[in-house]
């Protein structure tokens, strides 16, 4: 039996998740029956389709756009593509590049069953499985080799919009002591029905996710881990409207770590939850079979919420989303759900409760790398108080045994983060880990105390709402705005117009070939 | 060491406070200490030091200290300095334009609209373009309001609503035609490269090409952003952070007040 330092009730925690199982699944009886044009543009990068037309258009829109048109979005892409590869005796690629010119009809592709489809696109199914593997096998030839920096991993962004400055950060916060770059995304993408192509130098508070930057910056990181003896991980963001498109990319490229979350994009993007949620579970497997950590967004609920009074809910959401991502295969070792020490600094012994909470979700996901996020609301100008406000948050880390620990910045209400910045935060984070690097082992907390009760308080009413939300199921529930204080219609937000029911011929393999292979 | 941060040498400058002539002030009137970090492009070494030295003394700094430095990666050194600021300021003759409004509670408010305006003040707000963030705009309108200040939606002589995040400039104008909005309030929050400016500006010129300009009180508001700026751009005001609903409340009653009453 696991045992509590809090004097948790595991069998309550079971109840729990066990509520989160049935909400989980009754999502995915309807994700089961749907797709999604960004779920069928993966699919052609899967077979090798990529590039643009001359006006800049990724040839995976063009493709899945030409059935879309026609109302043929539900049969997918494997059918039609591998009716055209029988038919006309070209590459996927090729085929796309025709739909491109106009030379080539998709739709009037269709006099092979679904299986003869299936078998003419095999090679090309199989490279790009091979491919996923043989990055995965890569990064755990580094992990075997070069090694890897303690837990929690130090997680710091880099956001400069412009990828080769990204390259000159990344590496200075490397060899500074970082574990995990972050390249965060430029503002908006997650509203692009579309993944933009080659190598960026133009973002806004961000970088453009393209598959080459994560090129250009995997082997950055990889010529800096080198250097330093210590693989770095690279993080990027699959949200928003390309989900699985992204998840694809990074699993050909080798990412680490993906923001992976329908829950953030529903609330903070405006994003339809159906479509997002279909999204998601697709790019869950990708990210489950290339070994890719997920995060997920629960601290942004305490950006928009109240920290002290939503505790909850950031419990009840971790507990859906392990279950979500149990569904897609995905191993608890690669769950990084999302927390955060985001309580009001004037919040008398806020740093007790945040501590309550960090050691309670710690042990309710006990193999899980949690992603642990820094103050962010309450940073101030006062840049002083707020190096301050970070070193609480790092001493709860090592105190808790955190999994990744992304690294607060004094200038949080300013700007991102200058090349100093990370250095200060690295130096801070450090110095706490190693100069209280046991007192986990050490303090024991007081029976019926301010801890001890904080704890159970925040189970007691995370396991409420999920009886709540298992009778009346997610969807409704984010109707109401139980997350965030944030409500979102089921049929509103972006995207749901790319959302199809599965037709008679619709097939997608890779969810055979990758779930939970790992 | 000589002239130091620790100087105990006699210091020969007038002590005595000047409004005229004010200048920084570390732990003696008109010492003029201040204190700055930044990186320079180079490695760590004899020659960064000086150079960030000469840099502190083009600055107008005297006496300039190093007193740390960190190679941060090769080829870029981080550097905490002080030095004595030789340049003073007038104090007495700044003017700072601010909103010219007296701020009252949210009664006072309500009745200073019932009895001169005669009917509801229509307000739509939302953060615009690309902007995300809508803590900001929340705070100033959502009902619950911000930090002990009710939103706009909780006063009676206002009738508030709420777009919420990235909405589009022509979006929120054609809204603003449906509302028959009297007041449209903006927030923006993402400055990097200036993106705030360009969709302030933006919806000014559609505003403009709409014939709407005039017909409207046109208010934005956001951590960066200052009342100054906001006349700058063509708004008729601007409210940084620590602002509240009342602040914009009144604001609002009294320009429509001065609006239609004269
Ligand atoms: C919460 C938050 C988020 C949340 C927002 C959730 C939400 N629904 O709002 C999430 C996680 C979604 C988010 C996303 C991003 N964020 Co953000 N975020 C913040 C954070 C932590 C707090 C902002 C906040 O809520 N403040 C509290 C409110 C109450 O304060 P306020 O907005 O200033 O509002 C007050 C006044 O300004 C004024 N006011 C504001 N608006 C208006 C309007 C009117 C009409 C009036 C009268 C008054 C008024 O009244 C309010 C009450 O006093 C800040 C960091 C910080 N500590 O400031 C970063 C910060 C603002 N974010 C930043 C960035 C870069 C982003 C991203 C672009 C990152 C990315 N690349 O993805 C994305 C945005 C994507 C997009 N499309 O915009 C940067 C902005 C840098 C800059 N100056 O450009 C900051 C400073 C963080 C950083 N250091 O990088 N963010």
């Amino acid at each position: 039996m696991q045992t509590s330092k809090l004097g948790i009730d595991f069998k309550k925690v079971e109840y729990a998740k066990g509520l989160a199982r049935n909400i989980a699944d009754e999502v995915q009886l309807f994700v089961d029956k749907y797709t999604t044009v960004a779920v069928e543009r993966t699919i052609c990068r899967l077979l090798g389709i990529d590039g643009v037309d001359a006006d800049g258009v990724p040839l995976p829109n063009i493709v899945v756009d030409s059935l879309k048109e026609k109302s043929l979005l539900g049969e997918g892409v494997i059918f039609f593509i591998g009716n055209a590869v029988i038919e006309r005796n070209l590459t996927p690629q090729q085929i796309a590049e025709e739909v491109s010119a106009g030379k080539l009809d998709l739709s009037s592709m269709s006099s092979h069953s679904s299986d003869e489809a299936l078998k003419a696109l095999k090679p090309w199914i199989e490279a790009s499985v091979n491919r996923i593997k043989e990055r995965r096998q890569r990064r755990d030839n580094y992990l075997a080799t070069i090694g890897e920096g303690p837990k929690p991993y130090i997680y710091v962004i880099v956001a400069t919009g412009n990828i080769y400055e990204d390259v000159i950060q990344a590496q200075a916060a490397a060899r500074q002591g970082a574990d995990i770059i972050a390249v965060i995304r430029t503002t908006g993408q997650s509203l692009l029905d579309y993944v933009p192509f080659g190598a960026t130098t133009e973002g806004f508070g961000g970088t453009y996710a393209t598959q080459e930057n994560f090129r250009i910056m995997r082997s950055a990181l990889d010529e800096v881990g080198e250097e330093i003896g210590r693989y770095i991980r690279l993080c990027n963001y699959c949200s928003g409207l390309c989900m699985p498109e992204i998840a694809v990319m990074g699993a050909l490229e080798g990412l680490d770590v993906m923001l992976n979350d329908a829950l953030y994009g529903i609330l903070f993007r405006d994003i339809n939850m159906q479509r997002t949620l279909v999204d998601q579970y697709f790019s869950r497997i990708i990210n489950g079979f290339a070994g890719v950590i997920i995060n997920t967004g629960e601290d942004n609920y305490l950006t928009t919420a109240d920290a002290f009074e939503e505790a909850h809910t950031v419990l009840a959401s971790d507990l859906i989303n392990e279950q979500l991502a149990l569904l897609a295969g995905l191993p608890e070792e690669q769950m990084g759900l999302g927390h955060a020490f985001e309580m009001n600094p004037e919040l008398e012994n806020g740093f007790l409760y945040e501590l309550a909470q960090a050691q309670m979700t710690r042990e309710i996901f006990p193999k899980a790398p949690l992603k642990y996020m820094p103050p962010t609301k309450f940073m101030t100008g006062n840049i002083f108080r707020g190096h301050i406000q970070d070193a609480l948050f790092n001493s709860i880390a090592i105190w808790t045994g955190q999994g990744i620990q992304l690294l607060g910045m004094l200038t949080e209400a300013i700007h991102t983060p200058f090349m100093s910045d990370r250095y200060l935060s690295i130096e801070n984070a450090k110095y706490i880990f190693s100069n209280m690097k046991n007192i986990g082992d050490e303090v024991e907390f007081k029976e019926n105390g301010i801890i001890k009760n904080r704890a159970k308080f925040v189970i007691d009413k995370a396991t409420d709402l999920l009886e709540l939300m298992e009778k009346e199921g997610l969807f409704t529930a984010l109707e109401k705005g139980i997350f965030g204080d944030v409500k979102r219609p089921k049929n509103g937000g972006k995207g749901l117009d790319g959302v199809a029911p599965k037709g008679n011929n619709y097939c997608n393999p890779f969810v055979e070939l990758m779930k939970g292979r790992n | 060491m000589s002239g130091g941060l620790y100087s105990m040498e006699s210091r020969d400058f007038d002590k005595t406070l000047d409004l005229t002539n004010i200048r920084p002030y570390g732990d003696t009137m008109n010492d003029g200490k201040i204190q700055l970090s930044f990186t320079l492009p180079v490695p760590a070494g004899d020659e960064a030091i000086e150079a960030a030295k000469l840099l502190i003394k083009q600055m107008g700094l005297e006496n300039p200290q190093v007193v740390f430095y960190k190679e941060l990666t090769p080829g870029f050194t981080f550097f905490n300095c002080y030095g004595s600021c030789t340049h003073s300021v007038d104090y007495t003759v700044i003017h700072v334009p601010k909103v010219e409004s007296t701020t009252w509670d949210m009664e006072e408010t309500d009745t200073f609209i019932k009895e001169n305006i005669g009917r509801q003040i229509r307000v739509l707000g939302a953060s615009t373009g690309t902007d995300a963030h809508t803590v900001g705009i929340d705070a100033i309108m959502n009902m619950k309001g911000y930090a002990g200040h009710y939103g706009l939606e909780r006063y009676e002589m206002i009738e508030a609503l709420n777009m919420g995040s990235q909405v589009p400039n022509e979006e929120f104008i054609a809204k603003a035609i449906e509302f028959k909005a009297d007041v449209l309030l903006v927030s923006q929050t993402v400055t990097q490269k200036d993106v705030h400016i360009k969709n302030l500006v933006e919806l000014v010129e559609l505003l403009e090409a709409e014939g709407l300009r005039d017909k409207v009180i046109l208010a934005c508001g956001g951590p960066r952003l200052s009342h100054e700026l906001a006349k700058e751009l063509g708004y008729d005001a601007g409210f940084g952070m620590n602002t509240y609903a009342n602040d914009v409340a009144s604001f609002i009653a009294q320009e429509m007040n001065r609006r239609i009453n004269g």
